[in-house]
């Protein structure tokens, strides 16, 4: 999608949808998503409420430009489909699907989210979808459920689920995950839709969440869920581009707009052809530099 | 009468009390006759006593103003002792002219009042239920409400006379030798009572710990002290302190704390010799962690660190990040020891700190404070006195005194649970708007419109949107809705002084 090409997700917040204060301070700690939780942080006595408290709230709150994601209950409980409804009532962005197992829960979601769109008079397509992969089936039909809407911005993978399903638990060096990650990154990658690693809950480890992020950033994640705001500027200081990538970055930039001007097809850069691989990349890291106030508006680098 | 923001004030009680209206922050340059104590002349061989309450009898009249200290905040066991033996022996009519109240006490002077003891007070502040006795009326009399430097300028121009100054110490000596760095019931600096026993005409030091003569160093000194009166214990250790300072882990106040650092240090005022203040909450000391960051990043030093101090500013004094501490008193534990070790940790008493009548006060040489705020309006007026309830439950402490810095920074979330913190007019205006610069916000900062200087350094940092201070009213407004006006009776139940002796504000009687 075009869309999922220009959007930063480097860190999508964790909100519980019952609680009204970390709800309406959501939007101050700058996360590229924020994704609002009636599932599993919400109690079974607060469900209503919660769905409501979240309606209410993107209704009334200014959020900026974050991306707003809401985590409804499965598709197996019974407050599944009053969430779609009001979630898409409200003019949600995505609506993330827990558990996600086959690509035909997908269009079920699909078919629901289209009723509701039409029932509340939101334009057709407006709201997107991703999915959490949360076991092993979710792992092995991860490329079938990544392809399976064009409405799909994203799949993520959620560990604590995942390692229950496969008789184990969560290290410190995340051996455990290594082929989940991996199928999930690639059924992403081609699909052509974003991929989110899971949560690191053990606030107080701050060197483990560095040395996780900085792995997931080496696979090419788009970036992390996140269970505290605090871990937002750590997640952005791990994807912040280096000097050296956003001066190299601004120089193809460059040659493409020279390019431009002289009406040429090819790009080249120091006597060398640049292709287009090489032009996606400095875009994505421009983008970065951008979020990370490491240029001035015109994109070239701010000296500390 | 109204006074220059626009304040309504009682013409008879502004009368009775020969009260003049605020006009402005200037201090100018008057000429000030201070005052002086009497001396009751002694070879001082005979000051220790064991009876409080023969001391008491000795000294005390009905109509007199007595005074103590805060320093042992909430483990303060001196002044629950003294006011007992005072309201028992059946006096009447005086003034209570502590440096602040603490909660440990409020009980004590409800029942003083209602006893007739009491019937006048003067503090930096009060809370709990003392706060909710005065704001429905329990006092004749309205409390007059003073800063630190405020009550200090009051002392030496004899607004406040002090007749019996009740002062405990961790030390003492037999002739009144003492200071609060050593013993059981140790907090640092003695700052606020050193203006007490200086000025006081009997000053009664209760220590639970008479070290042999001469004790060094001598905060208070043997010249200043009448009696010295060996009590069991003085205070409780652990309610001294406001406990061990940790470092915050509320991701909101973290972000508020990072942006007042990044105000900080884009200010003109961030460059080596620089000096601050800061206070005690959990904000406050995040703050001080940045900015400790900062320092280190930008090869920059701070020539002194001012006010009540916490243990993270003198972690940065033992690091040599600050060349001085200027202390007028300690909230934790950590900075109290500090004090005692320490060369670069002075002891200022509250006139050199921040009295305006002075020949120059540590304030006026501040560069940055960072203070907080119950309500702030869109004039930038500080209200730290009165809650969303309209019940006084805060102190001006050294609010209006460190306000004169140079740059004045006002942290405070834009709103707390549903009430809103950035308002269209504060319920008690305690430190005007023209001495307040900055106001940070999580949702982002708002410039004084005065400070165009500001307005251009300020005005484009990454990450720290700025807002004009009637939009981030309005914002918090959208989010918490409009609160139904609070309902006051006629009667005046506080008067707010200005720093230079003036009204600005008064606090009047809630209706319920």
């Amino acid at each position: 999608m075009a869309e999922n090409e220009e959007r930063l997700r480097r860190t999508m917040m964790f909100v519980p949808g019952n609680n009204p204060a970390m709800v309406k301070d959501a939007g101050i700690y700058g996360a590229d998503s924020i994704m609002f939780d009636l599932e599993d942080s919400v109690s079974m006595s607060e469900k209503d409420a919660a769905r409501v408290l979240v309606y209410e709230a993107l209704q009334t709150q200014d959020y900026g430009n974050a991306e707003l994601v809401v985590r409804v209950n499965g598709q197996d409980t019974p407050y599944y489909a009053n969430d779609v409804k009001a979630m898409v009532k409200a003019g949600i962005d995505v609506i993330r699907l827990p558990k996600a197992e086959t690509p035909e829960m997908v269009h079920q979601l699909e078919d629901d989210i289209l009723a509701a769109e039409k029932e509340f008079g939101r334009e057709v397509g407006s709201t997107h979808l991703m999915a959490a992969i949360e076991s092993a089936k979710g792992v092995l039909n991860a490329p079938q459920i990544a392809a399976a809407s064009d409405r799909m911005i994203g799949i993520a993978l959620s560990a604590e689920d995942y390692t229950t399903d496969m008789k184990t638990h969560r290290y410190p060096d995340g051996a455990e995950l290594v082929f989940a990650r991996n199928m999930v990154l690639h059924a992403a990658r081609a699909a052509g839709v974003a991929a989110f690693d899971t949560v690191f809950t053990n606030m107080d480890d701050t060197e483990g969440f560095y040395r996780e992020t900085e792995y997931i950033h080496q696979l090419g994640f788009d970036g992390k869920s996140l269970v505290n705001p605090r871990q937002i500027a750590m997640v952005n200081k791990v994807y912040e581009p280096t000097e050296k990538e956003v001066l190299n970055a601004k120089n193809v930039i460059n040659a493409i707009e020279e390019a431009r001007l002289k009406g040429s097809g090819v790009i080249s850069m120091n006597g060398q052809m640049v292709d287009r691989p090489v032009v996606l990349r400095a875009q994505r890291v421009m983008r970065l530099a951008k979020a990370s106030n490491l240029v001035d508006e015109e994109g070239n680098y701010i000296e500390k | 009468m109204k006074n220059s923001v626009n304040r309504d004030l009682p013409e008879d009680v502004m009368k009775d009390l020969n009260y003049k209206p605020f006009e402005t922050t200037e201090i100018g340059h008057p000429e000030i006759q201070r005052v002086a104590p009497k001396v009751h002349v002694s070879t001082g061989d005979d000051k220790v006593v064991t009876s409080i309450k023969q001391v008491i009898k000795d000294t005390l009249k009905d109509g007199m103003t007595i005074s103590f200290h805060h320093h042992f905040r909430n483990g303060d066991f001196v002044f629950n002792t003294v006011m007992r033996e005072i309201i028992d022996a059946g006096y009447k009519d005086l003034t209570l002219a502590p440096s602040s109240l603490t909660g440990v006490m409020n009980d004590m002077v409800i029942e003083a009042i209602k006893a007739g003891t009491i019937t006048n007070i003067t503090s930096s502040g009060m809370r709990g239920s003392l706060g909710d006795f005065v704001s429905h009326g329990g006092l004749k009399n309205p409390v007059i409400f003073r800063s630190h430097g405020n009550r200090a300028r009051a002392i030496e121009h004899g607004d406040i006379k002090i007749d019996v100054a009740f002062l405990g110490v961790p030390n003492a000596d037999a002739l009144g030798n003492a200071n609060g760095m050593e013993g059981d019931a140790v907090f640092g600096s003695l700052g606020y009572a050193l203006m007490d026993a200086q000025y006081a005409d009997k000053v009664v030091l209760l220590t639970d710990n008479i070290v042999s003569y001469p004790n060094t160093p001598a905060s208070i000194k043997q010249t200043q002290v009448d009696y010295v009166v060996k009590v069991d214990k003085v205070g409780d250790p652990d309610k001294i302190g406001s406990g061990a300072t940790r470092f915050t882990k509320d991701p909101k106040e973290l972000k508020i704390a990072s942006t007042v650092n990044d105000v900080i240090v884009n200010s003109p005022y961030f460059k080596d010799g620089f000096s601050f203040q800061t206070g005690s909450g959990g904000a406050a000391l995040a703050v001080t962690r940045y900015l400790r960051q900062a320092m280190i990043d930008n090869k920059i030093k701070a020539s002194f660190a001012l006010g009540g101090i916490t243990k993270p500013t003198t972690d940065l004094l033992k690091e040599g990040l600050i060349d001085k501490v200027m202390d007028v008193q300690d909230f934790d534990k950590g900075a109290a020891d500090s004090m005692h070790t320490s060369a670069n940790q002075q002891e200022i008493d509250a006139s050199w700190y921040a009295d305006p009548d002075n020949k120059g006060a540590m304030v006026d040489q501040l560069d940055v404070v960072i203070l907080s705020a119950l309500e702030i309006d869109t004039k930038f007026n500080v209200n730290v006195m009165s809650g969303s309830d309209g019940v006084i439950r805060g102190a001006i402490g050294g609010h209006q005194d460190a306000a004169t810095a140079k740059l004045t920074i006002i942290s405070a979330p834009l709103v707390r649970g549903r009430i809103a913190t950035v308002v269209p007019d504060v319920t008690t205006i305690v430190t005007p708007g023209d001495s307040v610069d900055v106001l940070v916000t999580e949702y982002g900062i708002a410039i004084n419109p005065k400070r165009k200087d500001l307005q251009e350094a300020l005005g484009n940092l990454p990450g720290v949107p700025v807002y004009k201070i009637e939009d981030l009213q309005k914002l918090a407004e959208q989010k918490v809705g409009k609160p139904k006006p609070l309902e006051f009776t006629d009667r005046t139940v506080a008067m707010i002084e200005y720093r230079d002796g003036s009204i600005i504000d008064t606090v009047k009687e809630v209706k319920d």
